[in-house]
C-alpha cells in the first residue's frame, strides 16, 4: 500500500520523475526494512531457536558433565582430553571409515555405470522414477526389508545362494559380514538416486561431442573414457563429496539391524553418539564427540564448497 | 555400423535391466511375504505368488481385527495400529512440508529481492548452518524441547523443522533471484505493495520450484527417524518409521513376525509408490538441482 501511493502520487515538490528509479529509490530502502521483518519472521525464529541456539548450546555442553538430569557444570576440556584416549570413539570412527569407504566406494561405480548405461540408452522417465524408488523409502524400512531379504533360514538371498549351491550365511549375525552387508543394503538404497545426479549431468554434456566420435570409429568405451569422464569430473566430484557427508551420517539402517547384529559390530560414530547421550546420558560426553564429527564434516564441506565453485567455471 | 554395435548394446540393456531387477525384487519379496499366510512362510518360499494368498497380515497391523484373530494370524498379541501411525506420518510430513515451504518461501524472496541493511550476513549465517550436523543440534533441541514438557507431543516433533531448513530457504533464494526483476517493476508501477506483489505475482510463477521443494520436504520428513523416535515415541504420536522399529523390537527374535513386519514395510512404501506415479516425472526432473546442495 506503501508503495503503491508513492507511485500513484509521487511527492507534490518537485518535478514529476519516474517512480521506478529516482523517487522509488530512498523511499522502498525504507519500505523493505519493514516489510522485510515480517516476511523474515518465521524462519528467523525457527533458525534462532532450533538451530543458533542449540549449535552454541553444544559447544557448551561439550565443556560441561551434564546429564540431562542436572544444570551443566562446567569442566573444561575434560571431555576432549576423555575423547583422545576413548578407545570406543577410536572404534566407532574406524567402524565408520570402513562402512563409508565399502559404501561409497561400490555406490559411486555402480552409479555411474548405470548412469553411463542410461545416457547412452535411454531418456525414459519411467525407468528413472523407478531407479529412485528404493530412495523414497524410510531407511529403517530399507534396514527391515533386508533383514528379511538376509535372513539365515528363509531369506531370498540364502535361497539363492542355496540354489547355486552355496552355504546359507548369517550375514547380519556375523562379526565380518555385518558392517559390509549394511554398507551393501545402503549401496542399494541410494545407487538409484546418485545415478540420476551423474545422469542429469551427463545430459549437460553436447550431444555432438559423441556424435563426431562416433564418426570416428570410436567404441563406447572408449567414448566413456575419453568424453562422459573427463567432462563430467567437476560433477563427479561433487556427488562424490555429498554422498561421503551423507555416509558418514549413517544411523536409521544401523539402528534397525542393531537387534541382530553382533553387539558393538555396527557401532558407527552416531550411533555411539546416540548411545552416549540417550542410553548412558552423557550428554556432555555426546556433545564432545558429535564436536568431532563437526570438524570431520567440515572438512568435507569445506572440499565441497571449493568444488562448487571449481564446478561453477568449469560448465557454466 | 549398427551391426557392430549390436551385441554391445544388447549386454548394455542387460545391464541396465538387471539394475532395474536388483531395484525391484526386493519390494517385489515385501508384498509377496505380505500376502503370505504367517504358517506358509517355512514351506511356501518359491512361486511368483504365494500358494494361499491373504490380506490377513495388512488387517491385522492395520488393527482391523480382534486380538485372537491376530494372534492366530501369526501377530504376538501386542497392539498394533499401522492405520494410526501412517495418518501421523501423513499429517508429520504434509504439516512440515506445507508450512515450511511457505515459510521459506517468504524468506527466501526476501533474501533475495528485498533491500534492508545486514541481509547478506543474516543470509549468510543461515547457509553456514547447512554444515552443522543434525546430530550436534538435535542433543540440545531435545534438551530443549524437554524442558518446555514436550516430550510425546506432536509440536515437539513438529517443532524444529516446522519453521525452516536453512536448505529450503538457500534453494528457494536461489530461484527467486532468477526471476527477472521486470516481472515485479511492472507490478509496482500497477500499484501492488511488497506483499501483494509476492502473492499475487511470485508465488504464482513459482509453482514448480515450490512443487519442488515440498515434495522434497515431505519426502525428508516421511522417512525421518531419529527425532521423532526421540520425540515421539508414544502410541498417539508415533509415525510409521518409529512403529517399524517398535514392531521389530516386539517380535521375537528367534521368530521374527515377519509377514506382519512386511506387511507394515508395504504400508510404508505405499504413498510414495503413489507419489512416484503421479508426481514422478517432477521429481526426477527436479534432481538435478535439488540433489546437489
Amino acid at each position: 500500500m506503501r508503495n503503491s501511493l508513492a507511485v500513484t502520487a509521487p511527492p507534490a515538490s518537485g518535478p514529476p520523475i519516474d517512480p521506478g528509479s529516482v523517487a522509488g529509490g530512498p523511499r522502498r530502502h525504507r519500505d523493505d526494512r519493514r516489510v522485510a521483518w515480517l516476511f523474515l519472521a518465521p524462519v528467523l525464529v525457527g533458525f534462532a531457536v532450533f538451530y543458533l541456539y542449540p549449535t552454541v548450546r553444544g559447544v557448551w555442553y561439550s565443556l560441561t558433565d551434564y546429564s540431562l538430569l542436572n544444570t551443566p557444570s562446567y569442566v573444561g576440556a575434560d571431555n576432549y582430553t576423555k575423547l583422545i584416549s576413548d578407545a570406543q570413539f577410536w572404534t566407532s570412527l574406524r567402524i565408520t571409515g570402513y562402512y563409508v569407504l565399502v559404501n561409497i566406494g561400490t555406490q559411486t561405480l555402480l552409479a555411474l555405470g548405470l548412469a553411463a548405461l542410461m545416457h547412452r540408452l535411454t531418456r525414459s522417465v519411467v525407468l528413472r522414477a523407478t531407479l529412485l524408488l528404493p530412495w523414497l523409502v524410510p531407511n529403517v524400512t530399507v534396514g527391515l526389508l533386508w533383514m528379511w531379504m538376509l535372513d539365515t533360514n528363509l531369506g531370498f538371498v540364502n535361497h539363492l545362494l542355496s540354489a547355486i549351491g552355496g552355504e546359507p550365511q548369517g550375514f547380519l549375525q556375523n562379526s565380518d559380514l555385518a558392517m559390509p552387508s549394511i554398507a551393501l543394503i545402503n549401496t542399494w538404497a541410494y545407487t538409484g538416486y546418485t545415478a540420476l545426479l551423474l545422469y542429469a549431468g551427463m545430459l549437460q554434456i553436447p550431444p555432438h561431442l559423441y556424435e563426431s566420435a562416433s564418426l570416428d570409429g570410436a567404441g563406447e568405451f572408449r567414448m566413456f573414457r575419453r568424453i562422459t569422464l573427463p567432462l563430467l569430473r567437476p560433477i563427479l566430484a561433487l556427488v562424490l563429496v555429498v554422498s561421503l557427508i551423507g555416509s558418514f551420517q549413517i544411523f536409521d539402517t544401523v539402528a534397525v539391524t542393531e537387534k541382530v547384529v553382533p553387539v558393538g559390530a555396527t557401532r558407527v560414530i552416531y550411533l555411539y553418539i546416540y548411545k552416549q547421550a540417550f542410553t548412558y546420558f552423557h550428554m556432555g560426553y555426546a556433545a564432545a564427540v558429535a564436536m568431532a564429527l563437526v570438524l570431520i564434516l567440515g572438512l568435507l564441506t569445506a572440499v565441497q564448497m571449493w568444488l562448487l565453485r571449481a564446478s561453477r567455471s568449469d560448465l557454466t | 555400423m549398427t551391426r557392430r554395435f549390436r551385441p554391445g548394446r544388447l549386454l548394455a540393456w542387460t545391464l541396465l535391466i538387471v539394475f532395474i531387477v536388483v531395484t525391484i525384487l526386493p519390494f517385489y519379496w515385501m508384498v509377496r511375504t505380505a500376502l503370505t499366510p504367517a504358517a506358509d512362510i517355512y514351506a511356501d518360499s518359491s512361486g511368483i505368488v504365494p500358494k494361499h494368498p491373504t490380506m490377513i497380515n495388512f488387517w491385522r497391523v492395520l488393527g482391523l481385527v480382534d486380538e485372537q484373530k491376530a494372534r492366530d494370524a501369526g501377530g504376538s498379541g501386542a497392539k498394533i495400529n499401522f492405520l494410526r501411525y501412517t495418518l501421523n506420518s501423513i499429517i508429520y510430513s504434509g504439516l512440515i512440508a506445507g508450512v515450511q515451504t511457505f515459510c521459506c518461501a517468504m524468506a527466501g524472496y526476501a533474501f533475495a529481492r528485498l533491500r534492508f541493511p545486514g541481509r547478506d550476513l543474516l543470509f549468510g549465517v543461515v547457509v553456514a548452518a547447512l554444515m552443522v550436523p543434525p546430530i550436534f543440534t538435535l542433543l540440545p533441541n531435545f534438551s530443549l524441547v524437554r524442558s518446555l514438557g514436550a516430550i510425546d507431543t506432536f509440536a515437539g516433533m513438529v517443532a524444529p523443522t516446522l519453521l525452516m531448513t536453512p536448505f529450503a530457504v538457500f534453494f528457494l533464494r536461489q530461484f527467486f533471484l532468477s526471476v527477472p526483476a521486470e516481472v515485479e517493476e511492472a507490478a509496482t508501477i500497477d500499484g501492488a505493495g511488497r506483499w501483494g506483489i509476492f502473492w499475487r505475482v511470485i508465488l504464482p510463477m513459482s509453482r514448480g520450484p515450490l512443487i519442488t521443494i515440498g515434495l522434497t520436504t515431505s519426502v525428508w520428513a516421511w522417512k525421518d527417524y531419529l527425532w521423532p523416535l526421540l520425540v515421539g515415541r508414544g502410541e498417539d504420536n508415533r509415525v510409521l518409521t518409529v512403529a517399524l522399529g517398535v514392531f521389530l523390537q516386539q517380535s521375537p527374535n528367534t521368530q521374527p513376525d515377519w509377514t506382519g513386519l512386511m506387511a507394515a514395510s508395504t504400508l510404508s512404501v505405499l504413498p510414495v509408490l503413489l507419489l512416484l506415479i503421479f508426481l514422478g516425472k517432477r521429481l526426477v526432473q527436479s534432481l538435478n538441482f535439488t540433489g546437489i546442495k
